[in-house]
C-alpha cells in the first residue's frame, strides 16, 4: 500500500516537466512549427530559473527568469522559422546545441565548477491533508499542481476552445485560409512558439527550483526528445499526450523503485527506460497512414 | 578590351555558397564575442586562440586532425541522407550502434591478424549503423512517417542499449566498471604517426568521403539521389524509384555513421563505453550544413570545427574562456547558415515564383537545406 502511494506521488511528480514539455510542444506543433529546441530550452530552463533563483534567493524570481528565457527561445525559433522560413530540423538541433552550450558556459562562468551550489527548493504543499495514508499522493510541489489543475485544463480551453486557438490551429492546418480571413501567420506562430516555449523552459525550471534545488550538467538528459515523441503519442491532443507522459512517468518511476528491490537487480530496466520510445514508434507504424500530422507541419508560409 | 572569363559580379556575390559560409562564420563570431567579453577576454584574442593557435603546434595541429575524425564520418553520413532530402537526425544512434559493434567484434577476434580482425570490425560496424537506420526508413517510404522523429527518438533507445549491456554483460567483470571489455591488440587501429593520437581512423574517413563524393557525383545512382533530393516529384515523373532511393541513401548514412563509432572504438577508446560520443552525431548535422552538403565542404567543415574544438580546449586554460563556448560557436553557426541558406532561397526564388505558397516545401517530402554546388 505505501509502496502504491509512493508510486502514485511520484508518478505525477516525475510527470510535471513532460506535462509542461509536452503541452508547450503540442502548441508549437499545432501552429506548424516542429520546435527540435525543446532539449535546448528545457535546459536553458532549469539553468537559468536556477541561476536567477541562487543569485536573488527567490525561487519565484527564478521561475520568471525561466519563462522570460522560454519566450525567448521561442522568439529565435520563430525568427529562423516563421521570418526567414529556415528548415525547422536543421534549426531546432541548431537551437538545442546552442542552448545547451550557453547555459553550460554560463554556469562554469557563474559558478567556476567549484562545489556543487544550491538554493532552498520550492516547498512541498498538500491541500488535502485529510485523507489518511491517501493524501501523500497529494503532497506534491506547487509546479506539479499549477501543471495539473491550472495549465493543462488552460491549455485545453485556449487551443480548443478559444478564438486565439483556433487560429493557432488555422495557421498550422491551412495558413493560406487563415490569411485568407485575416489571421496573421507569422503573428499567430510566433505567439505560439513563445508560449510554447516558456511551458518547456517551465518543464526545465522544475528540475532546478522543486526537484533537486541545484544545476548539474546533462540535467534534461533527453526529456525534451521524450515530449516529441509524447505529442505524436498524443497526436496534437494536450489530454492525450498528458496520459502519455502520466504512462511514461508510471513506468520510470516503477523501475527505479524495482530495481532497489532484492532480486530485481539483474533485470535489464533499460529494456523499460526504452519501452515509451519504442511505444511511440510502433503506434506510428501501427497507425501506419492514418497520423494526421498538421496540415502546415513543417512549411514556412510565404504570401504568393 | 576583353571580358573577363568570368563574371566578377558571380564571384563576389554576397550569395554564392563559399562566401555566404564566410559571412555566417563572421557573423558567428560577432554574435559570440558576447560571451567572451562576459568571461573577461578579448574577442579577438580569443578567436586568435580559437583558430590559429591550434594550427601552429605540432602536438595541436594532429589533435585538430583526431577531433576531426568522428565528424568527418558523421558529417559525410548526414550530407549522404539530407542530399537525397531524407532527414537522417539519427547519425548519435547508428553512431552508438556502430560501436557497440566494433567493441563486440573487436573483442572477439582474439588472435587472428588485423589483416582480419580490422575488415571485420568496419564491415560489422557499417551493418551496425545501417540496420539501426532502416526501421525510420521503411516507417518513412511504406506510412509516410516523418523519419525526423523516429531517426531522433531511436537515439536515446541506442544509449539505453549502450548503457544497459554496459551495466549487464558486458560490465569489467574485475573492477566492475560500465566498460566493455578492452578490444584485442590487433583489432585497434594504428597510430598514423608516432606520439599522437592520430589514428588509421583519419585515413577512412577521407577515403569514405571520397568514395561518396565520386557516388553521389559522377555514378547514376548518384544522380538519382540527387535527383529525388531536388524534386521527389519530378524524379518519380522521370521514372526513378523515390523509395527505393531513399531506402538506399538511410543505409549508407548509417553505415557511414556506424563507422564513426568503429573509428573512435578502434582508434581511440578501445573498448565501448557510455560517454563515447560527445553528441558527435549531431555535431554531423552542423559539418554537413556548414559543408553544404557537399563532400569537400564536408572535409573543410569538419577540420574547422576539429580546429574550433581543440581552440576552446586551449583558449579554457590561457584565456580562462570556459570550453563550453565550442559548443555555443557550433550552435550558433549552425543556426546562422541555415538562416542564409534560408534567405538567398528566399531572394532566389522570389522573381520566379508563381507557384503556390510554400512551394519549397511539397505536399510530403520537403526538400533539402540547398541545392549544393556538386
Amino acid at each position: 500500500m505505501t509502496f502504491l502511494i509512493d508510486l502514485l506521488a511520484a508518478t505525477l511528480r516525475n510527470a510535471t516537466p513532460l506535462v509542461y514539455g509536452t503541452v508547450g510542444e503540442t502548441y508549437a506543433e499545432r501552429g506548424g512549427v516542429l520546435n527540435l529546441g525543446i532539449e535546448g530550452t528545457m535546459y536553458a530552463g532549469a539553468f537559468v530559473g536556477f541561476a536567477a533563483a541562487f543569485v536573488t534567493g527567490s525561487p519565484l524570481l527564478g521561475l520568471v527568469a525561466a519563462i522570460a528565457a522560454g519566450l525567448l527561445s521561442g522568439a529565435v525559433m520563430g525568427i529562423l522559422t516563421v521570418t526567414f522560413g529556415a528548415n525547422q530540423h536543421v534549426s531546432g538541433i541548431g537551437l538545442t546545441i546552442g542552448l545547451i552550450g550557453a547555459s553550460e558556459f554560463a554556469n562554469r562562468l557563474i559558478f567556476r565548477g567549484g562545489e556543487l551550489q544550491r538554493i532552498d527548493p520550492m516547498p512541498l504543499v498538500n491541500p488535502l491533508p485529510d485523507l489518511g495514508p491517501a493524501s501523500a499522493i497529494f503532497s506534491q510541489y506547487g509546479l506539479t499542481w499549477v501543471a495539473f489543475v491550472l495549465v493543462v485544463p488552460l491549455a485545453w480551453w485556449v487551443l480548443q476552445r478559444s478564438s486565439f486557438g483556433l487560429e493557432i490551429r488555422a495557421v498550422g492546418e491551412n495558413p493560406e485560409a487563415a490569411d485568407a480571413a485575416g489571421v496573421s501567420v507569422p503573428r499567430t506562430r510566433y505567439l505560439a512558439l513563445m508560449i510554447g516555449g516558456a511551458l518547456m523552459a517551465v518543464g526545465g525550471a522544475f528540475f532546478t527550483l522543486a526537484l533537486l534545488g541545484s544545476f548539474t550538467l546533462d540535467i534534461i538528459a533527453g526529456r525534451g526528445w521524450v515530449c516529441i515523441a509524447l505529442v505524436i503519442f498524443g497526436r496534437w491532443r494536450i489530454g492525450r499526450g498528458v496520459v502519455g507522459a502520466l504512462l511514461f512517468s508510471l513506468i520510470y518511476s516503477l523501475q527505479f523503485r524495482l530495481r532497489i528491490l532484492p532480486g530485481f537487480g539483474d533485470l535489464p530496466f533499460e529494456l523499460l527506460l526504452a519501452l515509451p520510445y519504442l511505444v511511440v514508434i510502433g503506434a506510428l507504424a501501427l497507425s501506419g497512414r492514418n497520423v494526421a500530422y498538421p496540415g502546415a507541419y513543417l512549411k514556412p508560409y510565404r504570401r504568393s | 578590351m576583353r571580358l573577363p572569363r568570368t563574371s566578377p559580379r558571380y564571384r563576389l556575390s554576397p550569395w554564392s555558397t563559399p562566401a555566404l559560409v564566410v559571412i555566417a562564420v563572421a557573423i558567428t563570431f560577432l554574435v559570440t564575442s558576447g560571451p567572451i567579453l562576459l568571461a573577461g577576454a578579448n574577442p579577438i584574442a580569443a578567436y586568435a586562440e580559437f583558430v590559429v593557435i591550434p594550427l601552429t603546434s605540432r602536438f595541436t595541429l594532429l589533435e585538430v586532425l583526431v577531433s576531426a575524425t568522428p565528424i568527418l564520418f558523421t558529417g559525410a553520413a548526414v550530407a549522404i541522407a539530407f542530399r537525397a532530402g531524407y532527414w537522417n537526425i539519427g547519425a548519435e544512434g547508428q553512431l552508438l550502434l556502430g560501436a557497440t559493434a566494433a567493441a563486440g567484434v573487436g573483442a572477439a577476434v582474439g588472435d587472428l591478424p588485423a589483416i582480419v580482425a580490422l575488415p571485420a570490425m568496419l564491415a560489422a560496424g557499417a551493418l551496425a549503423g545501417a540496420s539501426w537506420a532502416l526501421l525510420p526508413a521503411l516507417l518513412r517510404v511504406r506510412f509516410g512517417i516523418d523519419e525526423v522523429v523516429t531517426t531522433l527518438l531511436l537515439n536515446p533507445v541506442a544509449l539505453l542499449l549502450v548503457t544497459g549491456l554496459l551495466h549487464g554483460p558486458w560490465r569489467d567483470p574485475v573492477t566492475g566498471f560500465p566498460e566493455s571489455p578492452r578490444i584485442a591488440a590487433s583489432a585497434e587501429f594504428p597510430a598514423l604517426i608516432d606520439r599522437s593520437r592520430l589514428h588509421l581512423g583519419f585515413v577512412i574517413g577521407l577515403i569514405v568521403i571520397a568514395i561518396a563524393w565520386y557516388v553521389i557525383a559522377r555514378t547514376p545512382a548518384g544522380l538519382r539521389l540527387r535527383a529525388v533530393g531536388l524534386s521527389p516529384h519530378g524524379a518519380r515523373f522521370a521514372g526513378i524509384s523515390v523509395s527505393r532511393t531513399l531506402i538506399v541513401a538511410a543505409l549508407a548514412s548509417g553505415a557511414v555513421a556506424g563507422l564513426a563509432g568503429v573509428s573512435e572504438v578502434a582508434g581511440i577508446q578501445h573498448r565501448l563505453t557510455s560517454g563515447l560520443s560527445p553528441g558527435y552525431g549531431y555535431t554531423g548535422i552542423v559539418v554537413a550544413t556548414l559543408g553544404t552538403l557537399a563532400m569537400p565542404g564536408v572535409i573543410l567543415a569538419a577540420l574547422f570545427l576539429g580546429d574550433l574544438a581543440v581552440g576552446a580546449s586551449t583558449a579554457a586554460r590561457s584565456l580562462g574562456i570556459p570550453s563550453q563556448l565550442g559548443a555555443v560557436v557550433q550552435g550558433v553557426l549552425l543556426l546562422t547558415v541555415v538562416a542564409l541558406l534560408a534567405l538567398r532561397r528566399g531572394r532566389s526564388t522570389r522573381p520566379a515564383d508563381t507557384g503556390p505558397a510554400g512551394a519549397e516545401a511539397t505536399d510530403d517530402e520537403s526538400a533539402p537545406v540547398e541545392e549544393p554546388v556538386a
